[in-house]
């Protein structure tokens, strides 16, 4: 196999080629890469740009490596050769993440260790359990538990490190979580089986004590996986929001460099059409600012020099230079911080499922170690008996099924939400989503798209319409934008028109046997200026009366569908967004959503969410700009569509991508799902420990029994968790004051 | 009974090979891609490719250094 390898940074400079001191190695993020085609052309691009002296991609994480020559090439440089092949690209926005791979769990190796253990001494005890009933004698069963006890003693205290290293750091806190008596059942077990081989007893545990070790870290590990798999997905969709920025120097020359690395004092060029990278004050030039990300206004604001403007704000209209100032000159964004830090605080007294049954379950383990102690003692059997029994009841009650009967359900859940592009970051957000029972949206991006349209029937001449979209089409303005969509939806082919110009925040104009026509503005096409502020624009033949284009959002093609089964499941819906009233209310309208507030600023967002947790609701919010970014935080749980922005991204518990908002419903029925799956898997794990303790406190459960009883429960607690992939679900629906 | 003597350190020692074998490839970044892998032993090589004599584009993967 021939193939394109990357030479990793030259730490030992063991024989390596490229151990010059500028020699560089940097993570691309490619979501768009899915195939095995897709590889090849990725790395042969990369290989092929000046100064790339290596590239591997890597499917699984969509992400790419590239080996590079600081001097001679950069990441600009990757990024735009991708793009020419049709890949959108970034560098990964956090360079630490991106030595999170697979390889570097420690669960693994452990895992392995585990495993081979388990199965060695399985297969010893086995012998010993056949060679009961036939013709073993004790010098060879003798014999056969020093050989488990050499293999358990070594793997037990390398692979039951986590568990270990948990269950102290929890004694440490003064809490008791599920891994104390998880590692007092290993240690116990161990402890006594090496005692009682001393003794040359039958009463040895090695193989339970492994098994349990064995089946709890595979638990771990899958858990773990899926967490890495999230996270790094979570990670590839922010690094595509991150922009680079054209930066004027001194000198007059431009360079592009990644919005993280300005500064301020830059002087940055925003072409139209491209996102702002950095907050700051426009120096020179005049256009119009979407601002739908920040504050839920559809309506572009006009700017011109002198003007703040955010990063993460679209330039619609024209080429605008602007300086860059640090975030704290920026109130909105350093309030929008503070609130989401108070917002934060609240979230982490969430008590996950686990926990909660780790904290009655533990204590009562350990009474009823001790109560078997003490009965049997008073009972007048020696202290060794009791205290022998006394461990078979700890060794028995070992959570091991319990403690699979969460995460195994999630791992599952998850998996399930990641293949229709559901990305649940949170570690309790699923839990928390499952107790949801009101849904807030916000109206601007979210249940809307991105993109706006024309409203049909206000242009109906067919004619009119396509000589403004044979104009507008040399625009990159999004209503411009707007009007060519519209025409060719209608079948209308664009003309294509040579000598137009384009005057900045005003419109286009295009003169043509001494008639002139226009499209922009309002007072650009001499209209008088309509009431209500409605966002519009204007075209204008010389001599004719000006028409004007009316434009509203695109609602989600099944917001509607996706309210109705949200209100019929007996949740209730609201918007809360910070547009017009007008336009709230026509897209409120649109979607069958009665309950809506419009012109609502980010701290009353937060207020209202505070509000409905004061009556003991659980909200999730639902939102994509800065100003949702506190309720998100602050929600009971919350989502956020794949085109937030990204700080509202990361304070999301999950993401979504695609144009439907189907994936709230697909989330929400699948986070019950695994509510109800994993109490399903708390009460089998309990049956089986009720079912066994009394055998153990009566003293009737041999290593045999301990070791099967254990490893059943276990697997059929995974199996029923490995259902969910595949079963199908209906949104179930709430019971009023249940 | 005398063949255990041999039966079992064999069967460990043969357990153990298995065992190192895994961390290796764990260590040596196999289980890296498994998709991506997948699709690169189905993948021929177009034969004009990088091969321009550059001798850096062809070391092999030395995780550890």
């Amino acid at each position: 196999m021939e193939a394109t390898l990357v030479v990793p940074p030259a730490v030992g400079g063991a024989g390596s080629a490229t151990t010059a001191a500028d020699s560089a190695v940097v993570t691309l993020s490619v979501p768009e890469m899915v195939c095995g085609h897709c590889i090849r052309t990725i790395e042969t691009t990369l290989v092929g740009v000046r100064g790339v002296s290596g590239a591997r991609a890597n499917l699984g994480s969509r992400r790419v490596i590239v080996a590079f020559d600081a001097k001679r090439a950069n990441v600009g440089d990757f990024v735009a050769a991708l793009a020419r092949a049709g890949f959108a690209a970034a560098e990964l926005a956090d360079g630490s993440a991106a030595s999170e791979s697979p390889r570097a769990s420690e669960l693994i190796p452990r895992l392995g260790v585990a495993g081979f253990a388990a199965a060695n001494i399985m297969l010893l005890s086995v012998s010993v359990w056949s060679g009961e009933a036939s013709d073993m004698d004790s010098s060879v069963i003798g014999l056969f538990h020093w050989i488990s006890a050499l293999i358990a003693l070594p793997a037990i205290a390398y692979a039951g490190q986590p568990f270990f290293r948990s269950a102290i750091s929890a004694l440490g806190g003064r809490r008791l979580n599920m891994d104390v008596p998880i590692s007092l059942g290993i240690t116990l077990a161990t402890a006594m089986s090496l005692f009682q081989t001393m003794r040359g007893s039958s009463q040895v545990y090695f193989d339970a004590a492994t098994t349990l070790v064995f089946f709890l870290l595979i638990g771990r590990a899958l858990d773990e996986r899926m967490r890495v798999k999230a996270r790094g997905a979570a990670e590839n969709l922010l690094s595509l929001k991150s922009v680079s920025a054209t930066v004027v120097s001194e000198a007059g020359t431009l360079g592009s460099l990644p919005a993280r690395a300005l500064v301020p004092g830059m002087q940055v060029i925003v072409a139209a059409g491209e996102r702002i990278a950095a907050d700051g004050v426009i120096v020179a030039g005049k256009s119009e600012i979407d601002e739908s990300l920040i504050t839920g206004e559809t309506l572009p604001r006009p700017v011109a020099l002198g003007d703040h403007v955010h990063a993460g704000t679209l330039n619609g209209g024209a080429s605008l230079q602007i300086r860059v100032t640090s975030a704290d000159e920026n109130t909105l964004l350093a309030d929008i911080g503070r609130m989401m830090l108070a917002a934060e605080q609240g979230r982490g007294r969430y008590v996950r499922l686990a926990d909660k049954a780790a904290s009655f379950y533990a204590p009562a383990v350990h009474v009823l170690g001790l109560m078997t102690f003490v009965g049997w003692m008073l009972a007048g059997a020696g202290w060794e008996t009791s205290l022998t029994h006394a461990i078979a009841v700890l060794i028995i009650t070992c959570p091991c099924a319990l403690a699979l009967a969460v995460p195994a359900v999630q791992v599952a859940a998850m998996s399930r939400l990641f293949n229709q592009g559901i990305i649940v970051k949170a570690a309790d957000g699923l839990e928390r989503l499952a107790e949801i029972d009101r849904v807030i949206f916000d109206k601007t991006g979210t249940l809307t798209t991105a993109e706006i349209s024309l409203v049909e029937g206000e242009a109906a001449d067919t004619a009119v319409l396509a000589r403004a979209a044979a104009l507008g089409v040399l625009s990159r303005h999004p209503y411009a934008q707007a009007i060519v969509r519209a025409a060719r939806a209608r079948g209308v082919s664009v003309e294509m028109l040579e000598n137009v110009q384009e005057v900045p925040g005003s419109g286009l104009s295009y003169r043509a046997r001494d008639r002139e026509e226009r499209l922009g503005s309002a007072e650009w096409c001499g209209a008088l200026t309509p009431a209500g502020g409605e966002a519009s624009l204007w075209y204008a033949r010389q001599g004719d009366l000006p028409i004007a284009f009316r434009f509203a959002e695109t609602l989600r093609d099944d917001a509607r569908k996706t309210v109705e089964a949200l209100e019929s499941a007996g949740y209730t819906v609201e918007v809360l967004s910070g547009d017009r009233t007008a336009s709230v209310a026509r897209a409120a309208e649109a979607a069958a959503i009665k309950t809506w507030r419009s012109a609502v600023r980010p701290d009353e967002k937060l207020e209202r969410i505070g509000e409905l947790k004061a009556d003991g609701l659980k909200p999730l919010m639902v939102g994509d700009g800065l100003n949702d970014a506190p309720a998100l935080a602050a929600g009971f749980a919350s989502m956020s569509p794949a085109s937030a922005i990204d700080i509202s991204q990361a304070a999301a518990d999950a993401v979504f991508q695609g144009a439907h908002l189907a994936p709230v419903i697909e989330t929400l029925k699948i986070a019950r799902a695994a509510r109800r799956m994993a109490l399903q898997n708390i009460v089998i794990a309990l049956t089986y420990n009720a079912a066994f303790v009394p055998l153990a406190m009566l003293g009737h459960v041999t290593p045999l029994v301990a070791a099967l009883a254990m490893s059943t429960s276990s697997i059929i607690v995974t199996a029923n968790a490995i259902r969910l992939r595949t079963m199908r679900l209906k949104l179930p629906s709430m019971r009023r004051g249940a | 009974m005398t063949s255990l003597a041999w039966l079992v350190p064999a069967a460990l020692t043969l357990g153990l090979i298995g065992l190192a074998g895994f961390l290796w490839a764990l260590r040596n970044g196999q289980f890296d891609d498994l998709e991506g892998a997948a699709w690169r032993a189905i993948d021929d090589p177009r034969p004009d490719t990088p091969a321009d004599g550059d001798e850096a584009r062809h070391l092999p993967i030395d995780r550890h250094a």
